[in-house]
C-alpha cells in the first residue's frame, strides 16, 4: 500500500466541516490544514484555540464534543519550536479532527480549553509539567507527574535523555 | 505530585473539617495512588488525586529507540493489558508506514486482545470485589486468569510482558493446537462468568454497596473525557471497536453493553457482559481463523524468517541492517486509538523520518477517568471512595507513564 501524498492547500480541503466552520467565524484564526493518512489537521492560531474548540465543540455540523487527548511537540531547536496538538473526537458522528497551535520559545503560552471541557485539567497539566508551556485561565496549574521542586521540563528535546546528574 | 500544602481550605466548613491522606500505600488504590481527602465527618467535601509516583519517563525512553525497540516500552506501561498497548502502538506505526497487515496477523491480533480483555476485567473484578469485601470472588476470577496467563505463555513465551505484536505482524507462528486450547477456554469460560455473577448481582450486601453510588452523568462524563466501560455505562453508546474499527474488528460480531444508571453497579453490569461478549470474538476468531503468512511483505521492516536467513543473502543484509540501523519510517504523524479493557488507549506518533520516534505520546484512558472521581465521590460518604476508584478500574503504571 503506498502512501498518499498529504493534501495541503486549505481550499482544496474547505469542505470538511470544521474547517468551513472555523473559516466562516474568523478566516484569520485557521493558518493552515493538512490531510494526511486519512487524519486531518488543522493549524489553529494561537490566540483562538479556546474559541474555537467551543464552536468545534458546539456546532450542530461539527458536534466534537469529546476531548481525546491534549499533547505537545518541540522541534527544537526550529521555530516556532512548540506543536501542542488537540485531538477531537465527534462520538455522535464518529470522526476525530486534529488541532495544532504553534508557539515560540520564548515564554510559550496558549489559552487553556478547561472551560470548553473539564477534562482538559490533567492533560494541560502534564503537558505543562513535561514540557513547560503554560495554559493561561487553567484552574490549577502545577507539576502533575515529576516532583513539585523538580528543575527543568523533561520532554523538551534539550533535556538529555538521561537526566542532569 | 505535592497537592497537600497548596489545598486552600473552604470558608464555610473550615473548623469542621479534617484533611485526610490515603494511600499512596493504600491496599483498595491499585498500586501507588494517593488522595487528600477532605472530610466533614463521614462525608467527603474535597477529593484531590495525587499521582506521578511510578513516572518512568517512557515517553521520552522512546525518542531514544528505534520504532522496534519501543514495542516491549508498551507492554510495561499498562501490567493488565499489554497486548493492548502492542497493539495500539504497531497500528500507528504501521499507519505511519503505509503497511498492509495480513488477514491471519490480524485475526490473531483480535484474539489475543480480546482475551486480554478478560485478563484485565478478571482482575479488576476480583479486586474490585475484594476491595467491597467479597474475597471469594477474587480466588475465582484468578483461576481462569491463570488459564489466559498460560495461553500467552504459549503463544509469546511470556506470562505478562508479552511483546507478540510486531510492526508488520505478529512475533511468531502460533504453537501446534494452540487455538484448540484457546477453544477449550472459550468453551469453558461462559460458564465461569455465572458462577462471579451467582455470587455478586443478585447478593443483597453487593447491591448495597454498589446501586446508586458514586454516579456519573453522560454529559459530565463526556465532558471530563471519561471512555470506556466507564463511558458507557453512564448511557453513551461508544465503543471504538465498532464505531471506529481497527485491526478488522468489522468483521466480528458483538454488541457493545451499555447502562444508563451511570453507578458503581452499572459499571459493574457492563464490564461482566463485556467479558461474555469477548469471549465471543474469541471464539469466533478461533473458529475462522484465515490460513496464509503472519507477517507483513516488507522485507526492509519485518525481520526474516530465520530459515531464509541462513539461505538467501538479501535476507541476511536486511536483518543486519533492521537490527544494527533500524528502518526509517516516512515523515508525519498518526493518532491511533484502540478500545483497552479501560476505555480509548491512543498512542500519537511523530516521525521526523528517522528510525527513531520524534515523539510518541501515549493517551492514558485511565487518566482521563480519574478526572471523575471527585465528580463521584465529593458530597458522598467516605466508605464509598473505595467503591468508586475499584468501578473506574485504574492501572497507576498506565497514568504515570
Amino acid at each position: 500500500m503506498a502512501l498518499a501524498p498529504a493534501v495541503t492547500d486549505l481550499e482544496q480541503l474547505k469542505g470538511h466541516p470544521a474547517i468551513a466552520r472555523l473559516v466562516s467565524w474568523n478566516p484569520s484564526a485557521v493558518e493552515g490544514a493538512k490531510f494526511d493518512r486519512d487524519e486531518m489537521t488543522i493549524y489553529v492560531e494561537r490566540s483562538a484555540i479556546r474559541e474555537a474548540c467551543g464552536l468545534l465543540r458546539h456546532d450542530p455540523n461539527c458536534r466534537f464534543n469529546y476531548l481525546s487527548d491534549v499533547s505537545c511537540v518541540d522541534w527544537f531547536p526550529s521555530e516556532p519550536r512548540f506543536e501542542v496538538i488537540y485531538q477531537l473526537l465527534s462520538i455522535p458522528k464518529k470522526e476525530r479532527v486534529r488541532l495544532k497551535v504553534r508557539l515560540g520559545s520564548d515564554s510559550p503560552a496558549v489559552e487553556s480549553v478547561t472551560s470548553v471541557w473539564p477534562g482538559a485539567n490533567y492533560f494541560e497539566r502534564e503537558v505543562f509539567d513535561l514540557f513547560g508551556v503554560r495554559f493561561v485561565g487553567h484552574p490549577y496549574l502545577r507539576r502533575l507527574l515529576m516532583p513539585e521542586d523538580w528543575e527543568g521540563y523533561p520532554l523538551r528535546k534539550d533535556y538529555p535523555v538521561e537526566g542532569y546528574r | 505530585m505535592g497537592h497537600l500544602t497548596q489545598m486552600p481550605p473552604l470558608e464555610e466548613t473550615q473548623d469542621r473539617t479534617m484533611i485526610l491522606n490515603m494511600g499512596p500505600q493504600h491496599p483498595s488504590t491499585h498500586g501507588v495512588l494517593r488522595l487528600i481527602l477532605e472530610i466533614d465527618g463521614e462525608n467527603i467535601v474535597r477529593l484531590m488525586p495525587d499521582i506521578g509516583y511510578l513516572h518512568t519517563g517512557i515517553e521520552k525512553t522512546c525518542e531514544a529507540k528505534f520504532y522496534q525497540q519501543v514495542v516491549p516500552l508498551t507492554d510495561r506501561i499498562d501490567y493488565l493489558c499489554p497486548l493492548t498497548n502492542n497493539l495500539c502502538y504497531v497500528l500507528a506505526v504501521e499507519k505511519l508506514l503505509g503497511l498492509e497487515i495480513p488477514p491471519k496477523a490480524q485475526w490473531l491480533r483480535v484474539m489475543l486482545n480480546e482475551l486480554t480483555r478478560i485478563n484485565s476485567h478478571l482482575v479488576w473484578l476480583g479486586t474490585h470485589a475484594m476491595d467491597i469485601g467479597a474475597m471469594t470472588v477474587f480466588l475465582y476470577c484468578f483461576r481462569e486468569r491463570e488459564d489466559i496467563l498460560r495461553l500467552f505463555e504459549a503463544v509469546s513465551g511470556q506470562r505478562m510482558m508479552t511483546s507478540y505484536f510486531r510492526i508488520g505482524g505478529v512475533a511468531l507462528e502460533p504453537p501446534l493446537g494452540f487455538l484448540d486450547r484457546v477453544r477449550d477456554f472459550a468453551r469453558r469460560f461462559p460458564s465461569k462468568v455465572d458462577e462471579y455473577e451467582n455470587l455478586l448481582t443478585g447478593n443483597p450486601i453487593w447491591t448495597m454497596r454498589t446501586k446508586g453510588v458514586a454516579k456519573i452523568t453522560a454529559e459530565d462524563a463526556i465532558a471530563l473525557g471519561v471512555s470506556g466501560p466507564t463511558l458507557r455505562a453512564s448511557g453513551v453508546d461508544f465503543d471504538l471497536r465498532r464505531d471506529i474499527p481497527y485491526s478488522g474488528y468489522e468483521n466480528f460480531k458483538f454488541k457493545v453493553p451499555t447502562a444508563t444508571e451511570g453507578d458503581v453497579f452499572a459499571r459493574y453490569m457492563c464490564r461482566v457482559r463485556e467479558l461474555r461478549e469477548s469471549i465471543f470474538i474469541v471464539q469466533q476468531a478461533a473458529e475462522g481463523m484465515p490460513e496464509g503468512p503472519i507477517k507483513a511483505d516488507a522485507p526492509k521492516v519485518v525481520l526474516p524468517d530465520r530459515e531464509k536467513m541462513k539461505t538467501q543473502m538479501e535476507a541476511l543484509i536486511y536483518h543486519f541492517k533492521i537490527i544494527t540501523e533500524g528502518f526509517a519510517v516516512p515523515e508525519g504523524e498518526v493518532y491511533q486509538a484502540v478500545e483497552s479493557p479501560r476505555g480509548e488507549m491512543g498512542y500519537y506518533v511523530v516521525s521526523d523520518g528517522t528510525a527513531k520516534p520524534y515523539r510518541v505520546h501515549m493517551r492514558s484512558a485511565c487518566l482521563a477517568n480519574m478526572q471523575a472521581l471527585p465528580e463521584m465521590c465529593e458530597g458522598k460518604l467516605l466508605a464509598d471512595v473505595v467503591a468508586a476508584i475499584g468501578s473506574i478500574d485504574i492501572v497507576l503504571g498506565e497514568i504515570d507513564r
